[in-house]
């Protein structure tokens, strides 16, 4: 690979966390670092995307105003297909959950900038979240109920066993999955970039070869269209499978 | 065997389980665009669907990702 040929382009490097203002409370780390300053500048593309574009709402939608709905009515239809209607209040959650892994994809797509999702900490913590929600929404309206969820009727009694502790891990999984998936994409993705760019760099280094450097070249510019629909890909997928978890919440009977 | 060598060759072998996940992924929208194109006015409803199984078939691609993603970089 071109990454260890060349030892000045490091494809890790992107993902380090710097601090920009030290802070210890107590023996915790609350430092204000750059994945810090990228969450607000998430939040704030956000608020201003939904504030501002829907604060003139006018008949025939503008640019912005256009985006917005789009966005709130992707997630809200997501949401009623595959909750049903009263799984509609947990739509704040889940548009919550879509738009802010939406634009920390789509920012970290910029370059030079930071991707908040590539830290398994920050996906982490949405996982435990949603898994969080399921599990304490879930036992709160069905009571032990929610543990027919383990339990799939019409399965003859040789087999139950066997498929209950199948079902246990494949819950138990969720939250791993979740947050690896999305953690490993925007990861895997960054990395084939910096490869990619790497490339480009090596053979325009190495003289006649140089020739040649067009073609990673578009390979990158390639893999940044592809990233672009990664980056909404997964930002869905995190939400439909949200919604499919909250799903067995409210109806925990196969 | 050298151990750095056995964890090289391991973070390789966990790679291709990332072409098995690739396997099942490419066959749920072979099959969804196989079906949509027989019926293309229910394509639309069974879309996401298409998306939770592939999603599902690539977490446990990803596992494998993990797997040399630890190899390489947790474990010393």
């Amino acid at each position: 690979m071109a990454a260890e040929a060349e030892p000045t382009i490091d494809p890790i490097h992107q993902f380090n966390i710097t601090r920009y203002i030290d802070l210890h409370i107590g023996s915790f780390d609350v430092s204000f670092t750059n994945a810090a300053l990228f969450m607000l500048v998430v939040l704030a593309a956000i608020c201003f995307l939904m504030i501002y574009g829907t604060s003139r709402r006018s008949l025939v939608p503008g640019r912005l105003q256009a985006a917005a709905e789009m966005a709130y009515e992707f997630v809200a239809s997501t949401v009623r297909s595959s909750v049903g209607t009263e799984g509609m209040q947990f739509f704040p959650f889940v548009f919550s959950l879509f738009m802010f892994v939406l634009f920390a994809n789509l920012i970290g797509l910029i370059p030079y900038t930071f991707t908040v999702t590539s830290q398994i900490v920050v996906t982490g913590a949405l996982a435990l979240l949603v898994i969080g929600t399921v599990i304490v929404y879930g036992v709160y309206r069905n009571g032990a109920h929610f543990l027919n969820l383990f339990v799939p009727s019409g399965v003859s009694p040789v087999l139950l066993p066997f498929i209950v502790l199948i079902e246990i891990i494949s819950f138990l999984s969720r939250p791993l999955s979740l947050a690896v998936r999305l953690f490993a994409n925007m990861l895997a993705g960054h990395i084939t970039l910096k490869v990619f760019g790497g490339f480009v760099a090596a053979l325009l280094a190495a003289g006649g070869w140089a020739v040649l450097a067009p073609l990673p070249l578009a390979g990158t510019v390639v893999l940044t269209a592809f990233e672009l629909l990664v980056a909404f890909l997964q930002a869905y997928v995190f939400a439909i499978l949200t919604c499919v978890y909250l799903n067995d919440a409210l109806h925990p009977g196969h | 065997m050298d151990p750095v060598a056995a964890k090289y060759i391991g973070a390789g072998l966990a790679a291709i389980g990332m072409g098995a996940a690739a396997i099942g992924v490419g066959t749920i929208f072979g099959n969804f665009l196989s079906g949509a194109l027989r019926n293309p006015s229910a394509a639309d409803g069974q879309f996401g669907r298409a998306f939770i199984g592939a999603a599902l078939a690539e977490g446990l691609g990803i596992f494998a990702f993990l797997v040399a993603i630890l190899l390489l970089f947790v474990m010393k």
